[in-house]
């Protein structure tokens, strides 16, 4: 699978801009990041060797973002653009056309393992049958029907890819390859960085299944503000049950709310958080009439600032799972 | 009679985010309505839109100065959607541009300030997403400010109400009788802006707007009086948030489109089936004729 990855990358860069083989490495690589996370990997990857301008910043929400002339310009200027792709940067696509950039627009969760939103596996689905049974005659439907909500907004598969681990090194591949075809003089460097970052990576796959082992296996349902960790849920053995869904924009309904809330009160569900891009008011709504309180704050699609508990991809990763366990581990 | 129960009251029993949903938005319709019917008899419906926007920049500078807190953020709005509604009211008044131009010109201004204060702070979170929560996630906090908002538009509505009558319907009249006219029209506005930001809370700014105008819509094809008027709409808007929540509850659809959809249904029906509506007036047009 790699390999014909690095093919694809090499062949798109060839095409797309032989000149920039010979002119490049003068001076640093300019490259163009959609959102933080995926600026983090490449600071990784690149090191001093590339200046990264980053769309949608530290607890900026990619699912709705509106770019500025400036972003244009970042773009038109870029000698790699890096985005997520499975239609996460809604406004990517006319960006790169109005900006008329040459530069490649490398999709970095191709030879991931991507998740279909309807395919994904619901470890509540028992729950939400109970709720059919149990419930008034079969009308609490909820979640599947906001599952098909974000369907629509987002095409077929989930885009939260990087919430896996794994998938996050298939991430940090897919970027040395880009580099290396961009400026073939550093390419060395950008490997021995991938390949150093890509054990940190493995180290911390490694840590969180450690940590989620530590959590007793009929308390791992955990109730989150929109659909962002399908990912984690099927790699980590979580499940995360949301109001909204996949993505920020769609709007709950008092069906799902009311699913929820039935969950906690069956003691199926055993902490609720909040999430750093969304109004958390539902959650806390959610929280007030279950007694249940609220876990803390998760980082789904952004980093936080710097000085914040989320300022790289690592610690976003650890500050997640340290909250969702002493949240649990407390109730 | 049982079953009945269930479907409508025992959501309302078991969950008390469907008592808050359900309180807010009956005080909503008690106070919106009634402004509702009074901004179409001053064929002003679309101000409610313009309005929407143009509350962004004063939540802007809410959210530059306290980051993402609720009060501040509504404050700010407020204050923002009063300057225009009250400068638009005052272009209209004092020169001889009509209020639906000024109206216009004053929201794009406010609006474009939002956007560049928003921009500024360099964050993208789509601010109106965030600070207008949904009828389902109503706090302490909301359901203060609607019941004051409610409250506060009752109040000026029982005290001006004639003023308003004549001030709507006839203002040539209203001022050659009582200097009254100007102070009326910005109290009216400012109530306006008041139960807009009060829906806000409660439907989003897409939405608010049509609980405040479908039912007065609807009720105009019952009543030809002012005061029933504002009594149907008020009683067409709380049975369209009944609907509304419960459609959203049994039929698993987002709350806020749920509401104003049932509102367009009784519109959509009062078009045909009221007294004043398509089919009451064509049988008079037709009986007539053939008398």
């Amino acid at each position: 699978m790699s390999r014909m990855l690095k093919l694809a990358a090499a062949v798109s860069a060839m095409t797309l801009f032989p000149a920039m083989l010979a002119t490049a490495s003068a001076e640093n690589l300019k490259v163009v990041a959609s959102f933080s996370i995926i600026a983090d990997f490449a600071k990784n990857v690149g090191g001093d060797r590339v200046d990264i301008t980053t769309l949608v910043g530290p607890n900026g929400d990619a699912h709705v973002y509106e770019p500025k002339p400036a972003d244009a310009a970042a773009v038109a200027a870029a000698d790699v653009v890096l985005v997520n792709g499975l239609q996460l940067e809604g406004f990517l696509q006319r960006l790169v056309e109005a900006s008329g950039t040459k530069a490649p627009i490398v999709e970095l969760s191709k030879g991931g393992e991507v998740l279909k939103i309807a395919d994904e596996p619901h470890p509540h689905e028992e729950d939400d049958d109970d709720d059919h049974a149990a419930g008034e005659a079969g009308h609490a439907e909820g979640g599947q029907h906001a599952h098909e909500e974000g369907h629509h907004h987002h095409g077929e598969y989930d885009p939260h890819a990087w919430q896996s681990v794994r998938n996050a090194e298939v991430y940090v591949k897919n970027i040395a390859d880009a580099f290396c075809a961009a400026d073939a003089a550093g390419c060395d460097g950008y490997r021995a960085n991938a390949d150093a970052y890509g054990r940190k990576l493995g180290a911390l796959d490694a840590e969180i299944r450690a940590a989620i082992a530590g959590i007793p296996a009929d308390k791992r349902s955990i109730i989150t503000s929109h659909d962002a960790f399908g990912y984690f849920e099927h790699d980590y053995g979580l499940a995360f049950l949301a109001p909204e869904g996949v993505s920020t924009e769609s709007e709950a309904s008092a069906a799902d709310v009311a699913a929820l809330i039935r969950q906690i009160r069956d003691d199926k569900a055993s902490a609720i958080f909040v999430e750093n891009i969304t109004n958390p008011r539902l959650i806390e709504q959610i929280a007030g009439e279950t007694g249940l309180k609220v876990g803390g704050e998760l980082y789904s699609d952004a980093l936080s600032d710097a000085g914040g508990p989320a300022a790289t991809y690592i610690d976003m990763m650890r500050h997640n799972v340290a909250t969702i366990k002493g949240a649990i581990l407390g109730s | 009679m049982h079953a009945l129960h269930d479907y409508i009251v025992a959501p309302f029993v078991e969950f008390a985010f469907m008592q808050r949903a359900l309180v807010g938005a009956l005080m909503l319709s008690a106070s919106a309505c009634p402004v509702g019917v009074f901004l179409m008899l001053r064929r002003m419906s679309l101000m409610g839109d313009a309005m929407a926007h143009a509350i962004l920049p004063g939540a802007a500078v809410g959210f530059l100065f306290y980051g993402l807190q609720i009060v501040p953020m509504t404050l700010g709005g407020l204050g923002a959607g009063v300057v225009v509604a009250l400068g638009a009211g005052a272009v209209s008044r004092l020169t001889i541009q009509k209020e639906d131009a000024s109206m216009a010109a004053f929201y794009l201004i406010s609006l474009a300030l939002g956007v560049l204060i928003v921009s500024l702070r360099g964050s993208n979170i789509d601010l109106m997403h965030v600070l207008f929560g949904t009828v389902l996630a109503l706090n302490d906090e909301a359901l203060v400010l609607i019941g004051a908002i409610a409250a506060i538009t009752l109040a000026a509505l029982v005290v001006f109400w004639r003023a308003l009558v004549a001030e709507c319907l006839d203002p040539l009249f209203l001022r050659s009788v009582s200097r009254l006219g100007p102070p009326v029209h910005f109290v009216f506005l400012a109530l306006v802006v008041l139960n807009l930001v009060g829906g806000f809370q409660a439907l989003g700014t897409l939405l608010s707007v049509g609980l405040m105008m479908l039912p007065a819509a609807a009720a105009r094809f019952w009543a030809s009086r002012v005061e029933p008027m504002c009594l149907l709409a008020a009683l067409f808007g709380a049975a369209s948030c009944i609907c509304g929540l419960l459609l959203s509850y049994h039929a698993s659809l987002p709350s806020g489109p749920a509401i104003i959809l049932s509102a367009g249904a009784i519109y959509l029906l009062s078009i045909i089936a009221g007294t004043r509506g398509v089919l009451a007036t064509r049988v008079r047009h037709i009986s007539h004729r053939t008398a």
